[in-house]
């Protein structure tokens, strides 16, 4: 195969006494749906807060498009093409869905207006609600602080916000988690196009069925540890549950 | 199907916090103007409510910026006197102790000196919160009693006088097509206030900060930077307030200023900024100062104790924070 866009070794990660991630590893591609799988607690989130910056590892490396990087904060993996939607989204809930969407990337006027720091809100506006059109979520009302949108609604603007912007990898982190069927399809096909038009998706999800309609592999973690790879087309939901109890491991993962 | 579309402006207009406080505005001068017409409506009884307010909208637009990242500013006072002292001091030295017939030159250099005390304080304020994590509480209750001592200590506990009559007679009581220059300068600060928070990049990341600062941090704003130009900037008005305050008053004064924090704050709160952060505006601050210094005025004016009034300002105070707590409450169960 070819070299991975993303290879992570060896993380450790430790919150006081508690051991999140227990030498961890991940791999991710161009072009290929990868998701990341394993029980509560097993790690999932600290793992991609540490691939996106968020977090700092304790131990370990972190290779992308084959150098070795440190993330030390959010903006240098940004840097690198890598966005993220959190498990707890990290929005603003009393900015509009366009100034979430804009966030630390706000457009200013053209002239010296821009350069007094005068924001184009109309321009951003309209760039949200066609990104927001083109990915299928709805919302009524553009300008309505997120915090009056349903749970659902914004879930679907945490993920736009992430394809908007991603140049190389997202990883999104249960983007699904509060989504109706409608919408949950529309996020999997918005996960389809982005890794169609070359990027590596991360995809973090406890819905079984979901993880191999859409993932090229899965890689299991368990008790911060990675346990077992699978190519998705070649496994079943049993073996995915067996990895992740520990029922069923791989020497080589 | 995608349905975006952005509200109408009767919706806007109607959703918004400034409108209702506006009208519980109006409707305060009307009862006071229909109780007292010939004393109320009238330009001096205008003028004297402006000037007397000046130096506390200059306190709250700050306040305003503060609490809209969720912090507050309890030093304001202290550095309002703080600033004026050293500004009268300093004015005083370069005329050799007295001042009072010194140049624009001297004047220039006073205000150089109060914007400067106050933008020390602010910076001290604003690196102890961004950096240390003390809550803004303790960090500004702490510069409040210092800012305090370190005037007092300068001027011996004593009152600064020698303030140029140039600055007296042009800042402090001169007008400009009968408005006062007081007011004019107030009302210079709190538009260009307003429009900074309203529209550029920097008021759109002191909502951000304050409305979730681990996801403005996530989305690459420089968190800590910008909350030390936040306090900076209250430090700076509240320096530019003690200016004012010494051009009108013809003195530095020591005394007086204790509750000028809790005013700007009830002034901003009044004005619909959530004490919670991420939700506010300098037009709702301007509205809310006006609402104490209004009942007060009518109070004099019609008769009622004035004693009255601080209760009157803490019903509406109380109920307006209430009113946004529900509020908000109301939002994030869904
Ligand atoms: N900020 C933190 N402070 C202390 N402990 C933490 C912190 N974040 C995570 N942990 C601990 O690290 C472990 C892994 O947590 P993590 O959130 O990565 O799990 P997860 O796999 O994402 O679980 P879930 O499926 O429930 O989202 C847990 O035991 C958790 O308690
Ligand atoms: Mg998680």
């Amino acid at each position: 195969m070819a070299e991975p866009l993303l290879d992570a070794r060896d993380l450790v990660k430790n919150y006081g006494g508690v051991q999140a991630l227990r030498g961890a590893s991940f791999t991710a591609h161009e072009g290929e749906v990868v998701s990341l799988i394993g029980d509560n607690g097993a790690g999932k989130s600290t793992l991609v807060k540490c691939l996106s910056g968020v977090e700092q590892p304790d131990a370990g490396t972190i290779a992308f498009a084959g150098r070795e990087v440190a993330l030390p904060s959010p903006t240098s993996a940004r840097a690198l093409g890598i966005e993220t939607v959190y498990q707890d989204l990290a929005v603003a809930p009393d900015l509009d869905p366009a100034a979430n969407l804009f966030l630390g990337r706000e457009l200013r006027r053209a002239g010296p207006l821009g350069w007094l720091g005068v924001l184009d809100k109309k321009e951003m506006r309209r760039r949200a609600a066609a990104a927001f059109h083109e990915l299928g979520v709805s919302i009524q009302d553009v300008d309505v602080p997120i915090g009056a949108l349903s749970g659902g609604q914004r879930q679907s603007v945490a993920v736009a916000r992430s394809v908007v912007w991603a140049g190389r990898l997202v990883f999104m982190d249960e983007p699904t988690a509060a989504l109706g069927v409608v919408q949950r399809e529309r996020v999997l096909d918005v996960i389809r196009r982005v890794r169609d038009r070359g990027l590596a998706v991360v995809l973090i999800s406890h819905n079984m069925p979901e993880v191999l309609a859409v993932s090229d592999r899965v890689e299991v973690l368990r008790l911060g540890r990675r346990v077992a790879r699978f190519t998705a087309a070649d496994t079943t939901v049993e073996e995915l549950v067996g990895a992740m109890t520990g029922a069923l491991s791989q020497e080589d993962a | 199907m995608t349905d975006v579309r952005g509200r109408s402006w009767r919706q806007r207009l109607f959703g918004a916090n400034t409108l209702w406080i506006g009208l519980v505005l109006l409707a305060l001068i009307a009862v006071f103007g229909a109780i007292r017409p010939d004393a109320v409506l009238t330009t001096f009884t205008l003028q004297t409510t402006l000037v007397e307010t000046s130096v506390l909208l200059v306190l709250s637009v700050g306040m305003t910026y503060v609490i809209i990242t969720a912090g507050i500013d309890l030093s304001v006072g202290s550095v309002l006197v703080f600033s004026g002292v050293t500004s009268a001091m300093a004015m005083n030295a370069v005329n050799d102790g007295n001042a009072t017939g010194a140049g624009w030159g001297t004047v220039l250099f006073g205000l150089l000196v109060a914007l400067l005390s106050g933008a020390a304080w602010g910076l001290l304020n604003g690196l102890l919160v961004a950096w240390t994590r003390i809550p803004p509480l303790i960090v500004t209750l702490g510069s409040f009693g210092a800012a305090l001592g370190a005037g007092q200590l300068l001027s011996n506990g004593s009152n600064v006088s020698g303030v140029p009559e140039v600055l007296a007679d042009g800042l402090g009581t001169g007008t400009w097509f009968g408005v006062p220059n007081l007011v004019l300068l107030a009302a210079a600060v709190t538009a260009v206030g307003a429009l900074v928070l309203a529209t550029t990049r920097f008021g759109r990341h002191t909502y951000a900060i304050g409305s979730n600062e681990e996801a403005a941090r996530r989305a690459g704003i420089g968190v800590t930077g910008h909350l030390v130009r936040v306090y900076l900037l209250a430090g700076v008005l509240a320096g530019l307030a003690g200016f004012m305050a010494l051009a009108y008053f013809r003195v530095a004064s020591i005394t007086g200023h204790d509750t000028d924090n809790l005013n700007a704050i009830a002034g901003v709160v009044l004005g619909g900024t959530s004490l919670f952060g991420g939700a506010g505006s300098v037009v709702g601050t301007v509205l809310g100062v006006f609402i104490p210094a209004v009942l007060r005025k009518g109070f004099v004016i019609v008769g009622v104790n004035v004693y009255w009034q601080p209760i009157a300002v803490a019903i509406v105070l109380v109920a307006a924070v209430w009113f946004d707590q529900s509020r908000r409450k109301a939002r994030n169960q869904r």
